[in-house]
């Protein structure tokens, strides 16, 4: 399965970093991954509610993420599917979970990125896929 | 001319098999080898071996040349390259939408504090 994860650790208490994740407010502050601004955000966190971000790049291209709320427990675990509109990626619908753990300094925030662009091969098995990718990606750049 | 989101499928598709991946890898530890050499680690037949291959080489990620009775892999590093930089780019999104979210959380701890809560 095609995926990203990526770990972080934040100086805030797990509550602070999850209603940051979950609220209209809060998602205004950093969906848009460069310095750029967020046009537009609404979220409705309860599971089956969705939510919709509207940002633009620092390179002037702009982005819709939208989605709906699969799995929410507060303050450990948010999951949410995601598709884009315009500067599309990817033309399918990708699944995001984020879950929030407390460690000494504030909370320890995990967010995988799955099930990009490989809906024809959702049942083959996941594991290596990454490593066999990253060994072969040392490969192709030496 | 096939265009790139189908050239991104179809590469995701080849590497989501755990056997054409094991495939990649062989190659990567020797590139340029017969079809036999790849076939050996696995218990699958001949023709099953030369069906993943069709696959990899549909998706770009392999080319095969024919020399009498020999048929020579290699890896094709091009259209991996792209898969990669596919991915990174979705790496670079969270990384940068999570220096932000630290900063914008780590600023709203400083004002609860500030607050005494």
């Amino acid at each position: 399965m095609t995926s990203v994860t990526l770990v972080r650790r934040i100086r805030a208490r797990p509550e602070i970093v999850f209603d940051a994740v979950t609220t209209t407010e809060g998602i205004a502050h950093w969906w848009c991954p460069d310095e750029g601004p967020v046009l537009s955000s609404e979220c409705e966190a309860r599971v089956g509610g969705r939510y919709r971000v509207r940002f633009r790049l620092l390179d002037d291209s702009e982005h819709e993420n939208s989605g709906e709320f699969l799995e929410i427990v507060r303050p450990e675990l948010v999951v949410m599917s995601m598709s884009w509109k315009d500067g599309v990626p990817d033309p399918g619908e990708s699944r995001v979970e984020i879950r929030f753990r407390t460690v000494a300094e504030g909370t320890e925030i995990t967010v995988t990125h799955s099930q990009l662009h490989d809906e024809r091969s959702r049942s083959s098995h996941t594991e290596g896929w990454t490593g066999a990718l990253r060994r072969l990606e040392a490969y192709c750049a030496g | 001319m096939v265009n790139y989101q189908d050239r991104l499928g179809r590469t995701f598709a080849a590497l989501g098999d755990p056997t054409r991946r094991a495939i990649l890898v062989q190659l990567e530890r020797k590139d340029g080898a017969t079809v036999s050499e790849l076939a050996k680690p696995f218990a699958i037949k001949l023709p099953a071996v030369m069906k993943h291959l069709d696959v990899l080489n549909d998706a770009g990620l392999v080319t095969r040349s024919k020399s009498g009775r020999t048929v020579t892999v290699r890896l094709r590093p091009r259209q991996m390259r792209e898969a990669m930089e596919w991915l990174r780019r979705y790496e670079r999104f969270w990384s940068g939408r999570l220096d932000r979210l630290a900063a914008y959380a780590e600023s709203k701890e400083n004002e609860a504090r500030a607050k005494g809560r």
